[in-house]
């Protein structure tokens, strides 16, 4: 369905006389997202995997690499070529409340896809327009409301309307549920589970919450600095995890079960800064089992088991110990 | 489930236009309820609807009709205010009255012509040089920079003197240095707009960029536009009649208020009345104007209501 070929995002953010400053959001990466399946992209801010997803959907130009959407390459489509691509592919975004414009009603709002790659005006535009809320579980009262009139949650399934209304295949979802309340981040996560089986769709679910991506989705990937450094089924990795950076990450998860993974001591320090990545390993200077060679050398993506990818120069070491 | 969706689709269908638009309603109650509240915002309105007004129907109801294209009455010049000539008359026996009415109908065109051609080259160039970014605005907003250093009537000056003195002269010069705070606003506005998340959602869902400008951001410049709109209102009014005031504007007889100072100005003090009243005139419709502009701006602008 999706698939991401060493696909590098830099951003230019050159001051005029104070040389060249490049933040390199996304370095290298290959991913590969099956047809309905549910793929998660996890890492903590910054890590890059917002822009993975924008840069699937070339809502940001790409620096290097590929991205094939059916096996299409739409890297370098130009912007007039690229309805199809818009009809595939879709995307929800973090904060429902920002992403609905102001001064749309939500009738407005949903229909915006349909008017820009349908010929339903009028009375249709507005039934499909109300069929689409009520997958979503919305009245056709809020048809005519406002954005600032709906709840968090509300929103949010306004938005999910508003992405499924032309048929996607795919849906990227960039941290849906994160500005939602708890109980409401239950009940969106529930619809997108039925709502990916009902119609088949792919998914591609940013996220830094752990415990949402092990209920959702059933491959994991997870993101350091602009690279994946871990790859695999979900439980998979959530219960053997190979590299140090995936077993932090896990053992600050506060899971409600006794199985939680011990022993690991929380990273400390923030997240280097793209614009000047460490040498070597990118993830060393927060290693606690950062040796030399990771100092010096770039792990390579290698595979442990058929569905198990990991870039970590002693993750059999790590395993064992 | 099929019954019920029919029914909700003929519930919707059926709506009236009060149903449909109950939100819009809702919120217009909460700006009339605020801006009621507000005295000067009131008190603004006011003096603007008494000047809508007379602009509208003045000039058919005026006393002496023919006084405003500039007839002679040699025979009551100069005559102070009284039960005939209510505002008195001028040198060469006008009725003041008659011309002040007249002359508000002249200002309101000069007016809504000046803001609306400012607003014209302004709001388009604010959001190209805030949308494209790069060296498209880098050349815009420094062009506008430069009108911006000049101060705005002194330029205009400039521009009718090359052009000859006249109204039209000199609503063309005050639209050519009027436009710039617009460039300046909607470019600011823009530049803070394109970055929203509905932006880029509406760029994922296939949207070009005219229909971005054009149908997601420009309806959210509406409110900053609409307060600077009513403030210039109040200032081109004065422009127009400091241009007519230094004889650069509409030349006597035409009755606009700034051209009837300039020559009322050298009956000062005896014949008061000549000049007082035109000048009355301009700064309450100033007035009422500029009261406006900030009642709209505590209903329209969030960020700078207290």
């Amino acid at each position: 369905m999706l698939e991401l070929r060493n696909l590098s995002v830099h951003f230019d953010v050159s001051k005029r006389g104070k040389g060249k400053t490049i933040v390199r959001a996304v370095n290298g990466i290959n991913l590969n997202i099956g047809r309905g399946e549910a793929v998660a992209l996890v890492g903590e801010s910054g890590s890059g995997k917002s822009t993975v997803g924008k840069a699937a959907l070339r809502l940001v130009d790409t620096t290097d690499g590929h991205i094939l959407l059916d096996g299409v390459d739409i890297t370098h489509l130009e912007r007039g070529r690229q309805m199809p691509l818009r009809r595939k592919a879709q995307m929800v975004f973090q904060d429902p409340h920002s992403a609905l414009n102001p001064r749309m009603n939500i009738l407005r709002s949903v229909a915006e896809p349909l008017i820009l790659h349908t010929a339903l005006r009028g009375q249709a535009l507005t039934r499909r327009v109300i069929e689409l809320l009520e997958i979503v579980g919305l009245q056709a009262q809020f048809l005519y409301r406002y954005q600032h009139e709906l709840s968090g949650g509300q929103k949010q399934r306004v938005c999910i309307a508003r992405a499924i209304a032309l048929n996607p295949d795919l849906l990227v979802l960039d941290e849906p549920t994160s500005a939602l309340d708890v109980s409401v981040q239950a009940q969106i996560l529930e619809f997108l589970k039925t709502l990916q089986s009902d119609l088949g769709l792919t998914f591609l679910f940013i996220s830094h919450n752990l415990a949402v991506v092990r209920y959702l989705c059933s491959r994991v990937a997870v993101m350091y600095l602009g690279r994946i450094v871990e790859e695999g089924a979900t439980e998979t990795v959530f219960t053997t995890p190979k590299h140090p950076y995936t077993q932090a990450l896990l053992s600050a998860v506060p899971w409600p079960e006794a199985t939680q993974p011990k022993g690991h001591a929380p990273l400390v320090g923030d997240i280097p800064s793209p614009v000047n990545p460490p040498s070597g390993c990118s993830f060393h200077t927060r290693c606690p089992f950062a040796r030399e060679r990771c100092r010096a050398e770039a792990p390579t993506w290698r595979a442990l088991a058929p569905d198990h990818l990991v870039a970590c120069h002693f993750a059999e070491d790590l395993a064992a110990s | 489930m099929a019954e019920l969706t029919k029914e909700a689709h003929e519930l919707t269908v059926s709506l009236d236009w009060r149903e449909r638009h109950v939100s819009t309603i809702r919120m217009l109650r909460l700006y009339a309820r605020t801006f009621a509240r507000n005295g000067s915002a009131m008190l603004g309105l006011g003096l603007v609807l008494l000047f809508l007004t007379t602009a509208a129907i003045g000039p058919y109801f005026v006393p002496f009709p023919d006084d405003a294209t500039g007839s002679v009455h040699i025979e009551r010049k100069l005559q102070p205010p009284d039960a005939v000539h209510w505002f008195g008359t001028d040198e060469v026996g006008n009725d003041v009255f008659t011309r002040v009415i007249v002359g508000a109908r002249v200002t309101l065109q000069i007016a809504c012509i000046i803001t609306g051609v400012a607003m014209l080259i302004g709001i388009p160039l604010g959001m190209i040089a805030g949308y494209m970014g790069g060296w498209v605005q880098e050349v815009i907003m420094r062009i506008t920079d430069v009108f911006l250093s000049v101060p705005g009537l002194m330029l205009a000056i400039a521009i009718v003197g090359a052009l000859g003195p006249g109204i039209v002269n000199a609503m063309v010069a005050l639209s050519l240095v009027w436009w710039p705070g617009y460039v300046r606003l909607v470019q600011a506005k823009t530049l803070s707009l394109k970055n929203e998340i509905y932006v880029d959602a509406a760029r994922s869902m296939g949207a070009g960029s005219l229909r971005i400008v054009f149908v997601h951001l420009l309806p959210n410049c509406t409110s900053p536009i609409i307060v600077k709109a009513s403030m210039d209102m109040g200032m081109a009014i004065l422009g127009a009649a400091s241009l007519g005031f230094l004889g650069l504007g509409a030349q006597p007889p035409f009755p606009e208020w700034g051209a009837m100072i300039s020559v009322a100005r050298t009956y000062l003090p005896d014949w008061w009345w000549y000049s007082f009243f035109p000048g009355t005139a301009i700064v309450i419709t100033v007035l009422g104007f500029n009261l406006l502009g900030d009642g709209l701006r505590d209903i329209l602008d969030p960020k700078h209501r207290e």
